[in-house]
């Protein structure tokens, strides 16, 4: 296989991901059930032209992907992939509530338009008047997971090609109302939340979007490597553990070669017992999970893979991440490993590696 | 032919037919399938067509046999029906081989119940149920669900180019060695978001879409879902089956001009067309039949037309074409696989389907369809599809021989 | 008619988000499209649906927008004559 670096990052979230260092003192989030993104300026990046029609999930997308893009020192990509779970629900919302309450009566063409999945594909294409490769993946879970898995191949055929792929989601009033109904995000009144001693129904629901440069060569900038990305629907009855050390195998590595795992826990007390069931398995590296910072969505994966880069380039863990006890690894962090999965679906590992 | 990936298995569901022979008696025989809406209650029922496939989704639900209180939106269930004729057709065992893939595309996902219920979900818990089938990733694991597949599972969702870029993703897949066997296309029902959405755009006709005709009005909406199966030459050999075509090249690009629209010269369409002739290794002089996108919207038909024209430059003329939009309706992320079915029966029958309801030839340039059910021997197809976000496809299918 | 143009500019400056520009901005003879205001072809079909819902104008096709949305000042003098509420 190919080498596959990552060489630029942006970063929207609910923490100053747009600063550097911003997890030195991260903002702590206990009395929220939702949380929502910290808004960078979006003035220095999109002009008032464009930007007047986007909603808060397409702005944070082509901030995120001009700040990786200019992380990376590139001009324009050769592929622009995007991963989204919910797609453009702001503006959805807004063309159902049009469609609903005015009994389908002068309805006008923007929020339609916007409310298109592939709508941060395609506006980062015309803003960078890029006529490339132009994918954008919505498979729940692991949405994200197909961009990245895409980009690597993309990366492998290409020649001297970069590849920006991201994920991308956004909160919507409604459908957040919606999704405490069926109490996939967390009741009101549980609060104070927190997601690793006090399990309940749901997760905390948040929003963002993470895009990376993707590159054959390495650079001065170069975070780190992406090795691997592998995803299923279900796991078989094989489990959890057999999908695990056969993507470890595949990449010859074994569990005690894994010096950080990223883990999902979200505080989901149906679900969170997928992570407790490989605990053991890597019972020397350093446990974290990053969920009870930056909230649950359907590409909340992405934000992963920035921490994770964020670790191997600077070699040191951010406090605010560890599950259990603070414990460093003692030497290099060489292989660092993410699992997630959505609501007992869309199991995804992704491996990451220093360079 | 390096890139070129087997087809061993094909299921369809459209206006035009419940499954594959339907769908190939319509087409043989002229048979459209547009009408009016009649089951969505909208107040466009007079004012459009639609390619609607006759069925209340009751019905749809005791085809699959589906329990009373399910939570499945029409685009799932009419993605199960063709998916079950796919996987029947190429012979192979879901539930007992771990190593098949499952690329879909849609674009509605779960609208169809989502619009119905928005605000009423708040007042009435029962129909709660169908909250958490509104994304797409949901339509696509209740398809899996039922099938018994359990393994790479992904879906595109790029406007109406979504089933051209799942069988593109599906064809690398195979050929870069990371799956032996994978199911792949899209689905899409009809629902009033849609409907309206295109209304707001002024691009649906209020009679029988014509593409590139010179007095063309817009188009008529469809419904429906395909799927081909994928195999790669180790897979099918080891297990004796013929291929019944192969997929030889594939292309996505980007016109980045606008949100929407298409710019005037077809660029995208150009280059998706361009790329797609490198990665199959052949010429546009290999084509015997184009599948145009053709949606009879004045912009579209303008701009493929040219990006054609175009492509064909150094050629004396460009092949016969015909867009099948007249028969199905333009059915949004399932178009490319339902037309991808439709290129394999004109290899496989030596038929090239008509272009209905074309008079005139557009003023812009000397292009006529085939506007009569035409006979002879198709080797290579070349067949586009473009989308919102300026996202154009063109793949490329050959004969088995 | 200069009621119906500050009415005018200032429903395009809602619906269409222009954030930064005020009613004073907008010049009668300005063009609304391209060089002048920047507007586009969504746009167009936004305004479509204004003469529609405000003035009960209906336009069936878009291309007859291009002269009437060419200014403030064509627009009212359609409007004008044309409004049936």
């Amino acid at each position: 296989m190919e080498n596959c670096y990552i060489n630029g990052i942006g970063c929207i979230s609910a923490q100053k991901s747009f600063e550097k260092d911003y997890l030195i003192e991260p903002i702590v989030y206990s009395e929220e059930n939702i949380l929502k993104v910290v808004k960078p300026n979006y003035k220095d990046y999109i002009s008032p032209a464009a930007v007047r029609r986007m909603s808060s999930g397409v702005k944070n997308g082509i901030v995120a992907s001009t700040m990786a893009i200019n992380d990376a020192g590139i001009e324009s990509p050769g592929a622009i992939i995007t991963g989204t779970g919910m797609g453009c629900m702001q503006d959805s919302e807004k063309f159902l509530n049009n469609l609903i309450n005015h009994d389908e009566e002068y309805l006008t063409p923007t929020s339609f338009i916007q409310s298109t999945h592939n709508t941060v594909g395609g506006q980062v294409a015309l803003g960078l008047k890029c006529k490339a490769y132009n994918f954008t993946y919505v498979n729940t879970g692991v949405s994200f997971e197909s961009a990245l898995l895409d980009g690597l191949m993309q990366v492998e055929n290409q020649d001297g090609q970069n590849v920006l792929v991201g994920g991308i989601d956004e909160l919507a009033d409604h459908t957040s109302k919606l999704y405490k109904l069926i109490k996939h995000t967390k009741s009101d009144d549980e609060a104070p939340y927190d997601i690793i001693n006090k399990r309940t129904k749901g997760s905390i629901s948040g929003e963002g979007a993470a895009f990376f440069v993707l590159d054959k060569e390495k650079t001065a900038n170069s975070y780190c490597k992406l090795a691997d990305v592998k995803f299923v629907n279900n796991l078989e009855n094989s489990g959890l553990e057999t999908f695990v050390n056969d993507f470890l195998a595949s990449n010859d590595l074994i569990a005690s070669d894994i010096d950080v795992i990223l883990f999902g826990n979200n505080g989901d007390i149906e679900f969170d017992s997928y992570y407790d069931q490989l605990e053991p398995l890597f019972g020397e590296a350093a446990i974290l999970y990053y969920k009870h910072l930056f909230g649950e969505f359907m590409t909340s994966s992405s934000i992963a893979v920035s921490l994770g880069s964020d670790i191997l380039r600077s070699q040191s863990i951010p406090g605010a991440l560890f599950k259990n006890e603070v414990s460093h690894p003692k030497g290099e962090i060489k292989n660092l490993l993410i699992y997630n999965q959505y609501r007992g679906k869309d199991h995804s590992l992704i491996l990451l590696k220093n360079v | 032919m390096s890139n070129r990936v087997a087809i061993t298995g094909m299921g369809i569901i459209s206006s035009i037919g419940m499954d594959l022979e339907e769908n190939l008696n319509s087409l043989k025989n002229s048979r459209h399938g547009i009408s009016k809406i009649e089951h969505i209650d909208t107040k466009l029922k007079d004012k459009i067509l639609v390619g609607e496939i006759k069925k209340t989704n009751q019905e749809l639900e005791s085809i699959l046999k589906l329990p009373q209180k399910n939570s499945w939106s029409r685009t799932s269930m009419i993605g199960t029906i063709a998916a079950l004729e796919a996987i029947n057709n190429a012979g192979i065992d879901v539930k007992s081989d771990s190593d098949i893939g499952f690329i879909n595309a849609t674009t509605v996902g779960g609208m169809d119940m989502t619009e119905r219920y928005f605000y009423d979900f708040i007042d009435n818990p029962e129909n709660r149920r169908y909250i958490q089938s509104h994304d797409a990733g949901n339509n696509t694991h209740n398809i899996c669900d039922y099938i018994g597949l359990n393994g790479f599972v992904t879906t595109i969702s790029t406007a109406c180019s979504s089933a051209a870029n799942a069988i593109m993703l599906g064809a690398r897949m195979i050929s870069s060695g990371r799956l032996d066997k994978v199911i792949v296309g899209g689905t899409d029902a009809l629902s009033k978001f849609t409907m309206n959405g295109f209304n707001t755009l002024m691009i649906l006709s209020d009679t029988y879409n014509t593409p590139f005709d010179e007095n063309r009005k817009g188009l008529n909406l469809g419904e429906g879902a395909a799927y081909l199966v994928l195999e790669s030459e180790k897979s099918y050999k080891k297990r004796n089956k013929q291929p019944i075509a192969f997929v030889s090249g594939y292309a996505n690009a980007n016109d980045a001009f606008h949100q929407t629209a298409s710019s005037e010269d077809g660029e995208g369409a150009f280059l998706a067309m361009k790329k797609a002739f490198e990665v199959a290794e052949l010429t546009p002089k290999d084509i015997d039949y184009i599948n145009v996108h053709g949606t009879a919207t004045p912009n579209n038909d303008l701009s493929e037309g040219r990006a054609i024209i175009n492509i064909y430059k150094d050629s004396e003329k460009v092949p016969e074409f015909s867009s099948t939009k007249p028969f199905t309706g333009h059915t949004l992320a399932a178009a490319a696989s339902i037309e991808a079915v439709f290129s394999i029966f004109a290899l496989r029958e030596g038929l090239i389907f008509p272009n209905l309801n074309f008079k005139d030839k557009m003023k812009e340039f000397d292009l006529t369809p085939v506007a009569e059910l035409g006979h002879k021997e198709v080797n290579t197809i070349l067949s586009n599809s473009f989308g919102f976000g300026g996202n154009c496809s063109s793949l490329i299918f050959t004969k088995s021989h | 008619m200069g009621e119906l143009k500050t009415e005018l500019k200032n429903k395009i400056i809602t619906s269409l988000n222009l954030e930064d520009i005020s009613v004073e901005d907008i010049n009668d003879n300005d063009n609304l499209f391209g060089e002048g205001l920047g507007l586009d072809s969504i746009d167009a079909l936004e305004l479509i649906v204004m003469l529609d819902k405000d003035y009960g104008i209906k336009l069936t096709d878009p291309k007859e927008g291009k002269k009437i949305f060419e200014s403030i000042e064509t627009m009212a003098k359609f409007i004008e004559e044309n409004r049936t509420k």
